[in-house]
Formats: C-alpha cells, sequence, structure tokens
C-alpha cells in the first residue's frame, strides 16, 4: 500500500534497464518500496540493473518482458500481478529510433511506433484492469515533450510519443474514482544513454531530476507532470507558434 | 455515497480515505441495516475481505480496503437496552458517542472515556481503544466495555467478555477492526449531575513547567489537556496552555442553568467550504493563531464553567474540519513515550520546533496505567498529537525520524492517527504484534478481514 505521501511499497518497471526507471526506483526504494518488479528482454544489463536495487536493499525479481509481444502481456503482468499488490508501475520502455534512417526504411519507423506506442498502449490497458481489480496504485508512464508538437528533427519519435499522451490523458479520466492514480510524465531533453551522442536541448534535464519529480507527483497525486517544470510554460508557448516560424526554430 | 445493501454485490466501487484525506482506495460500501446482513457480507467478502467502517475518523487507512468492501456500520444504530440504575448501556456498533450523549445525559449518565470528538462509534471506540483527557484516571475505553458481540473473520458471531475469553477481547481491543466487525458492545458508564464543566486554565511558560505542573496535580482533576505552541522557539520551547476540570455538581450551577441542568445542545456552524486551497495552514498563519491562542488564554484561572460541547470536542462546531487542510489533506502524528523519557520528549519537541512543522492543534497529554489491548496504544508517559499539512516538503523523511526516536525510546505512534508508519517499526512499538497475527490466523484463516493498514504494516 501506498502511504499517506504516495510512496509505494512495490514497484513494476517496465523497461527494467531504462535509466530513468531505475534512477525513479533508487529514490523510492530509500522512501518505503521494498520490492521491485523489473520486466524487460532478458539481458545481462537487466540482471545488472536488479542487482544494483539489491545492493541497496530491495527485494529485486526480473521478468522477461517484450513490448513488442503484445499478446503475451496479459500472461506476463498477470503473473506479477498474482504475486501480490502492485503499488505503482512505471511504463519506462521506449525507444528513440534514428529519424533519418526511419524515414528511409519504414518497417524500421514501424517498429519505434509499436514499442512506443502499441506496446505501450497494451501494457497500460493490462495493468491498468490489474490495479483496478486491486482497487488502488498509481500507473505512471514516461511520455516526452516531444509528443507536445511534431519537430522535423524526430517527428517518427514524437507522433508515437504523441499518441500515448494521448491515450494517457484519456485513461487517467478512465480511471478516475476507481482508486487508481494514472500519471502522465512529459521530461525534455534527459541526459542518458538514449540520447548519448546527440547536442542537449535547452532545460536539458537528468534521471535523478526526473525520479524526483515522479517522487512529488506521486505525493501530490498529480495527472501530468512537465521536468523541468519550466517545460509546462515553453511548451505552452512553442505549441501556438505558427508553423513558418516554428519550422525555422532551431530545435 | 454509501449504497443500500440490497444492492448486493453488484454496488460500484467507491473511493474512499480517512479524515486526513491521503491515499485513497477504492471498495465496495455496504452498508448492513441488520446482523444477518453483516454476517453474510463478511461470509460472501471476495478475496480482498472486508473491514468495518463507523464514521471515518481514523486520520489514515485503518477503514480503507482497496479492492474489497467497508461495511459502513452506521446503518446498525439501535440503541438496545439502557441500565440507567447501574449505568450500562447495550447499543450497536454504529451507534455514536454523540447519539448515546442526547440519549443518556437527560438521564444523568455520560460516556466513561469521550475523545476529541463524538462523532466516533462505538465500534470504532473498541477497534482504536480510544483515550480522552481522563485517561490517567479512566483508561481506554475498552476498560469500561463489559461484552462485545464480534463478528469474526470465520463468520461466525461471538459474545466475547474479557472474563470469558480474555485473548479475543484484550485484541480487539484496540486491534483496529481486524479481529472481526463489532456488531454490538455493553459500556458500562459514569453518573453526571449536569452537563456543564468547571474548567482551571493556566499557562506553562516552556515545556517543563509544562510537565511538572501535569505532575504535580493531574490527579486533583478528572480531565487534564494542554495545548502546546510547537512553532514557539529558544526559551517559549513547549509553552503550553493547560486546561483542567471535571463535571459540574450541580450546587456549582447558576440559577438559570438550574433549570434544566442536564441540557445537552451543542451549536454547530455551516460545515467547512469543500474546495479549499493547499497551504492556507502554512507556518505564518499557524505561527499568528499560536501567538494569539496563548496570549488569548488566562494566566490563571479557576473555576470557569463551560459547555460540555466546548470543553470535549471544540472542533465538532465546524463539520468537515478535516477540509480546512485543502485538497493535499494532512497527517496526524501521535506518540507516547514513557516517564522516565522525557529527554527524548523534550528532544522531539526541540525537532519540531525548529523544523517549523505548522502544527496548531498539538496536545500534550500525561496517560496514567495502560490497559491490557495488545494493540492498544496507551502506555503510562507522555503522548503528543500534533497535524501537520501532507504537502509539507520532507515530512514523510522528519517523521521516520522521529519514529526512531520514539521506538529507540520504547514508546509508539498510535495506529488510528498512523498513515505512513514503516511495518518493520512497527514490531519494535508493538511487542504482542505476533500474538495479535496468530489469534487472527486462527479465527480468520481465510483473511477474510483486512484493511489497506493491515496490508501496508503486514499486521
Amino acid at each position: 500500500m501506498k502511504d499517506a505521501f504516495g510512496a509505494p511499497q512495490s514497484l513494476l518497471i517496465l523497461g527494467g534497464t531504462s535509466e530513468i526507471g531505475l534512477a525513479t526506483a533508487r529514490r523510492l526504494v530509500t522512501r518505503r518500496t521494498r520490492t521491485v518488479f523489473l520486466a524487460g528482454r532478458p539481458s545481462e544489463g537487466l540482471e545488472a540493473a536488479a542487482e544494483s536495487l539489491r545492493s541497496i536493499g530491495a527485494e529485486v525479481h526480473t521478468v522477461a518482458f517484450d513490448a513488442l509481444d503484445t499478446g503475451s502481456h496479459e500472461v506476463v503482468l498477470g503473473k506479477v500481478f498474482a504475486e501480490g499488490d502492485i503499488d505503482m508501475v512505471l511504463l519506462a520502455f521506449g525507444v528513440l529510433g534514428d529519424q533519418a534512417r526511419d524515414e528511409q526504411e519504414p518497417p524500421a519507423a514501424v517498429q519505434v511506433a509499436q514499442v512506443n506506442y502499441t506496446g505501450a498502449v497494451s501494457a497500460s490497458l493490462v495493468c491498468a484492469a490489474a490495479l483496478q481489480t486491486q482497487g488502488h496504485g498509481s500507473l505512471v508512464v514516461l511520455s516526452s515533450v516531444a509528443g507536445e508538437r511534431a519537430r522535423r528533427a524526430n517527428f517518427i519519435y514524437g507522433s508515437s510519443k504523441a499518441g500515448l499522451d494521448a491515450f494517457c490523458q484519456g485513461l487517467a479520466d478512465a480511471m478516475h474514482g476507481s482508486g487508481v492514480h494514472v500519471m502522465t510524465v512529459r521530461p525534455g531533453f534527459v541526459r542518458t544513454r538514449m540520447t548519448a551522442g546527440l547536442p542537449a536541448a535547452p532545460l536539458a534535464t537528468t534521471p535523478g531530476e526526473v525520479a524526483a519529480a515522479i517522487e512529488l507527483g506521486l505525493r501530490r497525486r498529480s495527472t501530468t507532470i512537465w521536468v523541468p517544470g519550466a517545460l509546462r510554460v515553453v511548451m505552452a508557448g512553442i505549441r501556438h507558434l505558427p508553423r513558418p516560424l516554428f519550422r525555422r526554430l532551431p530545435v | 455515497m454509501p449504497v443500500p445493501f440490497a444492492a448486493g454485490p453488484a454496488a460500484e466501487a467507491v473511493s474512499v480515505t480517512g479524515w486526513g484525506r491521503t491515499a485513497p482506495s477504492s471498495a465496495q460500501v455496504l452498508r448492513p441495516s441488520s446482523y444477518e446482513e453483516a454476517v453474510a457480507a463478511v461470509r460472501e467478502c471476495g478475496g480482498r475481505g472486508a473491514i468495518a467502517r463507523g464514521l471515518g475518523r481514523a486520520y489514515g487507512d485503518a477503514a480503507q480496503n482497496a479492492g474489497g468492501a467497508v461495511l459502513d456500520m452506521t446503518g446498525l444504530d439501535r440503541i438496545h437496552e439502557i441500565d440507567a440504575v447501574n449505568g450500562l448501556v447495550v447499543c450497536d456498533a454504529g451507534v455514536s458517542l454523540h447519539r448515546l450523549m442526547q440519549v443518556l445525559l437527560p438521564l444523568g449518565w455520560f460516556v466513561p472515556v469521550s475523545p476529541g470528538t463524538r462523532y466516533v462509534t462505538v465500534g470504532g471506540a473498541i477497534g482504536a481503544d480510544i483515550h480522552g483527557k481522563n485517561h490517567h484516571l479512566s483508561g481506554s475505553f475498552c476498560r469500561h466495555v463489559r461484552a462485545v458481540e464480534l463478528l469474526t473473520g470465520d463468520g461466525e458471531t461471538r459474545l466475547v467478555t474479557p472474563e470469558d475469553e480474555p485473548d479475543l477481547f484484550w485484541a480487539t481491543a484496540g486491534g483496529m477492526g481486524l479481529t472481526g466487525v463489532v456488531l454490538a458492545a455493553t459500556v458500562e458508564l459514569m453518573p453526571v449531575e449536569t452537563s456543564m464543566m468547571t474548567v482551571d486554565t493556566e499557562r506553562a511558560a516552556d515545556l517543563d513547567d509544562l510537565m511538572a505542573r501535569l505532575t504535580a496535580d493531574d490527579h486533583r482533576y478528572r480531565y487534564s489537556v494542554a495545548w502546546i505552541d510547537l512553532l514557539a522557539r529558544g526559551a517559549k520551547t513547549g509553552r503550553a496552555v493547560l486546561t483542567r476540570g471535571d463535571h459540574a455538581p450541580l450546587d456549582a450551577l447558576p440559577d438559570r442553568l438550574r433549570a434544566d441542568p442536564l441540557a445537552f445542545r451543542p451549536g454547530r456552524l455551516p460545515a467547512a467550504p469543500r474546495f479549499l486551497p493547499d497551504g492556507l495552514l502554512g507556518r505564518r498563519s499557524v505561527g499568528l493563531f499560536n501567538e494569539f491562542w496563548y496570549r488569548k488564554a488566562p494566566r490563571e484561572q479557576r473555576g470557569r464553567l463551560q459547555r460540555l460541547s466546548s470543553f470535549f470536542h471544540p472542533l465538532d462546531g465546524l463539520p468537515e474540519w478535516n477540509r480546512i487542510y485543502g485538497r493535499g489533506g494532512f497527517v496526524q502524528y501521535q506518540f507516547v513515550v514513557g516517564h522516565g523519557e522525557e529527554e527524548a520528549l523534550r528532544r522531539i519537541v526541540r525537532r519540531i520546533g525548529s523544523r517549523r512543522c505548522p502544527s496548531f492543534l498539538a496536545v500534550l497529554k500525561r496517560f496514567g496505567d495502560a490497559d491490557p489491548g495488545w494493540l492498544s496504544f496507551p502506555v503510562p508517559g507522555w503522548t503528543l498529537a500534533l497535524d501537520i499539512p501532507a504537502t509539507l516538503p520532507g515530512l514523510a523523511a522528519f517523521l521516520d525520524e522521529l519514529d526512531d526516536e520514539v521506538a529507540a525510546a520504547g514508546g509508539r505512534v498510535y495506529l488510528a492517527k498512523d498513515a505512513r508508519l514503516r511495518p518493520d517499526v512497527l514490531a519494535r512499538m508493538y511487542p504482542r504484534l505476533d500474538d495479535f497475527r496468530a489469534l487472527r490466523s486462527r479465527y480468520d484463516p481465510r483473511g477474510a478481514i483486512t484493511s489497506d493498514l493491515a496490508r501496508r504494516l503486514g499486521v
């Protein structure tokens, strides 16, 4: 059960090697979290992530989970929920893709869309239903400011996050009053493996800061959070920029 | 909204919180109006069990049951029998202390223990083994309970008395409803001549002065409590206003009140508005309030006549007062440390002061002898209760540190107020926890009775 400050005791991370996911887990383990399920494709990275959380005192289980294999989600995630209540699900998987290549290779672009959107939709629905049955819990979904307005430089990724973001807004309303809290997280540019080598955008942030924002959002039961918070204002402006101007922006 | 029981298992789940309005979870709220319906609800509850709920005054998640059933007991509200000669009442669990006062005061009887609000049910009073300003003399509520009609998780109804089934009785006393659903109880009453109180008020300049005064003459008063200013620092740390008193005898009343000495007509303001912003009770506003409250109190005043409701339940005058903390809600922290641990109390009060926790409802009380309830809160010593807005940054970690101080001093926190304790600290605070767990599995092998609090703390 979560406590009065929204700190969960058990945590399921979908995308168990995600740096934002792990930063969040580390932060929550120092609060109340004792049990962590890391779901992802079996790999050394996943085991290493599990070990790093064990070393700070958590009881960690790894779960073989593939976002693209939507047919298996119900069974795989159902097993996790059968072990006991999950107070918080963090949907942290996603791929950035390579915009230039993906434009040339439609199948690669489709895969970005499938991981980031279709896979996330399937996993979210499965988890939301399980949380609803247990009558409590938070579903935290990592969206992105890239979904707020599609940019020339990464509109394939951006459009998949736009779809996910819209889905989550609707899901949050669908779950309203059911005891299940759905929170959409819209980080800006986060310095991680995924963005390594890319020039950092203004207001760039770190996995640790995203984790702190998530913890605060849980306490406040927020439905949408921006990291850093200033992006809420910045993006409100960008969303309304005239297109000819926006196209010329060096972002 | 509670649904009529007839709606059956199809009843829709609704979001439920405690009085502190934190950590909502959803449950089917059923409102049994007979013992048979309550028995059926427990027997037919699903895998996520059921828990009894009274008037929802527990601050945390004690009367919540995510995904399961919450039995709203206020539908069981009959007073079965009043023995006005010997002072005994037999009533359903859903009868509130407010109702008991309305019915019993005109007959010259009063509840044996009254907490800070009259809006608690008899079942809730047993489940939390509540205490009041007379704890130093009268102990907690269950000391005055002669018998309990208890519906245990196996679906059986048992008449439990402290003589015949001491284990089950004293596990139920303070057991947060986890031994079963209290259906009815027999409670011993206290005779009073009037519905007025004679009250002595005095100020204490600091915490040591306060403890000295409480130690010196608490035994001369039936009721004793101190409001304490936790925002005061330096030499003023722990300054307080003591209010102590007793029921006024008939001859203490002026003529105009003698015509109807047992009148009970508490006034109520309109309810607090539904949507108030967070942060209304910040450091500045609470600091001003505390300064005012301390200065307003007379330095020393003897024998003032006060209405019973304003002496015991000042906050009941503002219905839904918990809304003043806004959407973010609040937590109440109440702990007790034993006699001889005054240094721990001083340290904690200093820490709260230097952390500037905006708390305007802080209360210090000296407890008397403990009762045998297994998870019952009071032990002889000092108890401090304070309300804090849940949105205060860093509060979670700060209260965790206080838990460690309290546990190290052999003290404990009160489960009826709790919404955030760590499970591993609970066992250090309540040494009979393992016995309690064993008893629960004996009377409730399939775990039909459970709550969010039980899940969170692993009770």
